[in-house]
């Protein structure tokens, strides 16, 4: 029987936030890409919560957009409602949060693979991986149809082997009743991956019909949405917002849990995979925080086309009966219909420590992974993940040396180096405190930190890099001019520092000074600014934080110089770790089965210690590995 | 590559007179220069030595000759200034702490040598001799950590460190949801939780300063068999000698220690618990920490009770110092002894004294012993302790430092998300104490005692 036999440079295996993303940039980058779902209906399906976004997973979206991805922009088309979260705190830790349509979120997406050349999406599921002498060639489907390839991309999210689970009943489908793909993972152990077993969870949809949100309390978007995408205009997308709806939990509500509890398929110890601890389901909530005596829920809208409302802070995999017991205690929800069961899904992973930090497997080459399937959870995580796979995936085939993101260029950098280096436990999400230089990671600067990285790749056009420069230019020649500017201790200026509760000078000061007062910014100091050049926002934004938190700012930049060296001292591939006999034996199996690209991630693998990491600088410099 | 300052007393800390601080990095002549009074060093040519004063404050510490080597023919390649200190320990000690507080830090085990390297100064034959050096001084320094020599201490920096990392957990709590946790009111709580952990640590740094942090001297396990007299040897020691205050404030002690000058030569004395075989849980406990002692010790003092039969014990003591610096007292002489000098000899080489520890007579001749053995090298001071300490205060300055600047932020009413980045140091610096790193506390932290999430 004959099969279909076709060649692409790139195959990519998923068509969630990662999967698009990895498609996209190798289509982009001009190579042959074929992108396979389990169902067409189904990319950039948001399976979960219904919005993109939020503290540190922000950062990720604009990150992503500065590197030339899709996922700021397809959100800035869809949003539903959008909020700078933080704006209180210091500007390293605002992040925008947008609630999204979820079914024009995914159309839109659709539309752009359609749209992009050399890119060809395809229903059917991948089984095997075919791989030749330590290369991928190829993948085999379902269907006995072959496809070769120079390299591929496993974005396979939650669908290998999933289950649902809520009481005793289990199916056996992907997230929301989609067809599971229940092959490639023996494929992936034939090949030496080994593998893993996670789980998460999703609250129930409510029918907005049956909510009384007279007893919520609503929540408002911002009056003007800040785009994600810096190629977005922000005047093109403001819109009337659709509110979302914040109650709680109370007593009652945890009672029938704890009276159920036996009834929950992790408490009953039928779900095998490990959970995420920060979305743990309601059970968890009531069980681990039980002094709490009420948990917020917010009620956010999933789509315009539908009445559907997700319920934020209520996951669960109690039986369908108990569900509608407990969220019935809820105020507003008394007398809720549930469109969509909350459940647990279990599905297979890889740990990820297989993997280089440019996201290639480290004993398969030309296999690069991205998203859930890394270990990661959150659409932004996958997304950035798919990008960057999808970006050294063509490199690697287009015979260019392959990106990596470091932990002091980027949020992006700090996730794969958590992934890719630590033992990790439980499904990954983003969180500003994992970022060491948080202050220089910025949702406002990710343009100022990635584009030219984007643009060497290739993904960011030399318009909007021409533009970048001219920006990076404008902010420094202000921040000089800021610096050096005299502000004389005169009336007029007298007056607006009372006007502003701000202590009256004694005699003249740097204009730098008056910027750095906590009560005063940029911004408002144009009023006793004579010669201030006229500038766009984001230019007097970038001044702004700069002065202000100069000093804050230039101990970080130290510290990223310090980490840098590190990070620059490179380990050949092929150092006999056995060979370095002054090493502590954990240390010494560690970096053994690690293999780190450089001393720097070498030193954050845990049981290596500063001692063992001096021998090895020790050791490099000898140039025994030479021989 | 590495180019920041370093500094350590590069003799062996026994009580002669002279002794040299090494000083090598980038800033090694100007950190020299702003303690040194004779002339301008930042002028100095290479290679030339300088007669002048190391001056803190108004205070004159030494008067020292000053070697002045600039890269790169220097030792580590790096600009190196050698001081030549005459004041003994006590003043060797003064002056490392004024490079310290002028800029530098205290060097790594082996990190002259390991830059040595690095700067291509060492032949490529001498690196595996280099990585056995940095592995196995390393190794001793975490055997000497304050952890595993003073666990009230190290209880007393864990509780600290809890108190910062719960802050610095519920700040980034607030920080991911915003719309759960609040940080309304948060500043002034935050300033009353730091300000008495800033007094904790002004504590621990003055007992640093006054030698009882980690307590510089030999350290004298006391062992032997339940009822030898250790005890009582202890005390005859202290009722004799001047007994130094070993202890810190607040704290509780795990094992009985006093820290006694003999002859000018300080001896931290530990009492262990009687060695023997036993059923008994809580006294096996005991026994065990006692050989650990034993490991960890620099000079052994093994006490026999003469008046009761040699057993398995005393030979398995006996066997377990084989090799160490030891003295075996027969004690209890003035009582009917059943043991004699000879009867141990045929089990050890070691030399044994008769004493009395009850009516204190013998103990003469165990101090001029220990003199006897110090003076001619045999016992020398541990000086990885005195550097572990030096680099434990170097942590504790700066992680109190580093809290000052919280304080200042708040006062500064910065945003919140900064405290944390101060918060963050003074927990790092904290945890290099007592040979802890960071890994991931927090986010451990962050998802066992706040609830969030969707």
């Amino acid at each position: 029987m004959s099969v279909v036999e076709e060649t692409f440079d790139v195959v990519v295996i998923g068509a969630g936030h990662a999967g698009c993303e990895a498609g996209l940039a190798c289509a982009r980058l001009g190579l042959e890409t074929i992108v396979f779902t389990v169902s067409m209906d189904s990319v950039a399906f948001m399976p979960c919560n219904p919005h993109i976004g939020g503290s540190s997973k922000g950062h990720l979206v604009r990150e992503i957009d500065a590197l030339g991805g899709q996922m700021g922009i397809n959100i800035d088309k869809t949003y539903l409602q959008s909020k700078m979260l933080n704006t209180s705190k210091g500007p390293a830790v605002h992040s925008l949060r947008a609630q999204a349509d979820k079914v024009m979120y995914a159309l839109e997406m659709r539309r752009t693979l359609a749209e992009t050349d050399h890119l060809t999406l395809r229903q059917g599921e991948v089984t095997d991986l075919i791989i030749e002498d330590g290369r991928i060639t190829g993948v085999k489907m379902f269907s006995g149809a072959i496809y070769h390839c120079k390299a591929a991309i496993l974005c396979t999210g939650t669908y290998l082997k999933a289950r649902c689970l809520y009481g005793n009943v289990i199916e056996h489908t992907g997230p929301n009743g989609l067809k599971s793909a229940n092959y490639l993972t023996q494929s992936l152990i034939d090949h030496g991956v080994e593998m893993q077993r996670y789980k998460t969870g999703t609250p129930a949809r409510i029918d907005r019909k049956s909510i009384d949100f007279s007893k919520m309390e609503p929540q408002y978007g911002d009056q003007r949405v800040v785009p994600f995408s810096f190629t977005t205009d922000p005047d093109s997308i403001q819109k009337e917002q659709v509110p979302c709806y914040l109650t709680y939990t109370n007593e009652e509500t945890h009672d029938i849990i704890r009276a159920h509890l036996d009834e929950s398929p992790i408490y009953a110890g039928i779900i095998e995979g490990t959970g995420p601890r920060y979305c743990p389901s309601i059970e968890d909530k009531v069980v681990k925080f039980s002094d709490k005596q009420r948990h917020q829920l917010f009620v956010e809208p999933e789509s315009a086309f539908s009445d559907e409302m997700y319920i934020s802070g209520m996951s669960s995999s109690m039986p369908e009966a108990v569900q509608y017991e407990m969220y019935h205690t809820v105020p507003g929800l008394e007398n809720c219909k549930i469109t969509r069961n909350a459940y647990a899904i279990e599905y297979d992973c890889i740990k990820a420590n297989q993997l280089y930090p440019t996201l290639e497997f480290k004993n398969i080459h030309g296999l690069f992974s991205g998203g859930q399937f890394n270990g990661s959870s959150g659409y932004e995580e996958a997304a950035c993940q798919g990008l960057i796979a999808g970006i050294n995936a063509a490199m690697e085939v287009l015979g260019r040396e392959q990106i990596v993101l470091d932990r002091s260029q980027a949020y992006i950098g700090v996730l794969i180096d958590d992934l890719v280096t630590k033992e990790n436990r439980e499904p990954y999400r983003m969180m500003t405190s994992r970022a060491e230089y948080r202050l220089l990671l910025r949702q406002d600067n990710a343009d100022l930190r990635l584009s030219k990285i984007g643009h060497e790749v290739g993904l960011i056009s030399d318009e909007r890099y021409e533009k970048l420069l001219e920006k990076e230019r404008m902010i420094e020649e202000e921040i000089q001019r800021v610096k050096t500017v005299n502000i004389g201790a005169n009336e007029p200026v007298q007056k607006f520092l009372e006007a502003h509760n701000s202590i009256p000078l004694k005699k003249g000061m740097k204009l730098a000074e008056l910027v750095r007062r906590p009560e005063l910014n940029y911004q408002m100091l144009a009023d006793i600014d004579p010669t201030r050049p006229e500038l766009p926002e984001d230019v007097q934004e970038q001044v702004d934080i700069n002065i202000k938190y100069e000093g804050y700012i230039e101990r970080q930049i130290k510290q990223i110089a310090d980490f840098k060296k590190l990070e620059d001292k490179k380990i050949p591939e092929g150092i006999d770790y056995d060979d370095v006999s002054s090493l502590r034996l954990e240390a010494q199996q560690k970096l053994k089965a690690l293999r780190p690209i450089s001393i720097g991630q070498a030193s954050r693998i845990s049981g290596v210690s500063p001692a063992d990491i001096s021998v090895l600088l020790v050791y490099l410099e000898q140039g025994k590995y030479l021989k | 590559m590495e180019s920041d300052t370093i500094v350590a007393i590069s003799t062996a800390m026994s009580n002669a007179g002279i002794g040299i601080v090494r000083v090598s990095g980038d800033e090694a002549i100007r950190i020299t220069n702003s303690i040194f009074q004779g002339c301008d060093l930042e002028k100095a040519e290479s290679h030339t030595i300088h007669y002048g004063h190391i001056v803190v404050g108004n205070e004159t510490v030494d008067e020292v000759l000053v070697m002045l080597m600039r890269a790169p023919r220097t030792y580590t390649r790096e600009d190196v200034v050698e001081i030549n200190c005459h004041g003994g320990v006590y003043v060797l000690q003064k002056v490392m702490e004024a490079v310290l507080s002028a800029g530098a830090r205290p060097a790594e085990p082996g990190e002259f040598t390991k830059r040595a390297f690095l700067n291509g100064r060492i032949d490529l034959s001498q690196a595996e001799s280099v990585m056995d050096l940095i592995s196995s001084t390393n190794e001793y320094a975490r055997k000497s950590s304050i952890s595993q020599l003073n666990g009230a201490l190290s209880k007393e920096i864990k509780a600290l460190r809890e108190k910062v990392l719960y802050e610095i957990a519920y700040i980034e709590s607030a920080l991911d949801d915003p719309e759960h946790i609040s940080l309304d009111g948060y500043p002034e709580h935050l300033k009353e939780v730091v300000e008495p952990v800033i007094s904790d640590i002004q504590k621990l740094i003055d007992s640093a300063d006054d030698g009882s942090l980690l307590k510089n001297g030999i350290n004298t396990a006391i062992v032997g068999k339940p009822n030898a007299g250790k005890s009582s040897l202890l005390n005859a020691l202290a009722k004799k000698e001047r007994a130094i205050v070993t202890d810190i404030p607040g704290t509780t002690r795990d094992t009985l220690e006093e820290q006694i000058l003999i002859h000018g030569i300080h001896l931290n004395i530990i009492d262990t618990a009687g060695i023997r075989e036993t059923e008994d849980v809580v006294e096996s406990i005991g026994v065990k920490k006692s050989f650990e002692m034993m490991e960890h010790a620099d000079f052994i003092i093994y006490v026999v009770d003469s008046s009761t039969p040699l057993d398995e014990n005393d030979f398995a003591i006996m066997e377990r110092i084989k090799d160490e610096k030891a003295v075996i007292l027969l004690n209890k002489t003035d009582l009917t002894s059943v043991v004699t000098e000879d009867m141990i000899r045929e089990h050890s080489s070691h030399k044994i004294l008769p004493i009395s520890a009850k009516n204190l007579t013998g103990l003469d001749a165990l101090e001029e012993e220990i003199k006897h053995l110090f003076f001619h090298g045999d016992l020398r001071m541990n000086d990885e302790v005195y550097i572990t300490n030096e680099r434990h205060k170097y942590a504790l300055v700066s992680s109190k430092k580093s809290l000052e600047l919280v304080l200042r932020s708040i006062e500064d009413d910065m945003p919140e998300d900064f405290y944390s980045i101060d918060l963050m140091d003074a927990y790092k610096s904290l945890g290099d104490i007592i040979g802890e790193s960071v890994e991931d506390d927090l986010v451990e932290e962050i998802f066992s005692k706040f609830c969030m999430g969707k």
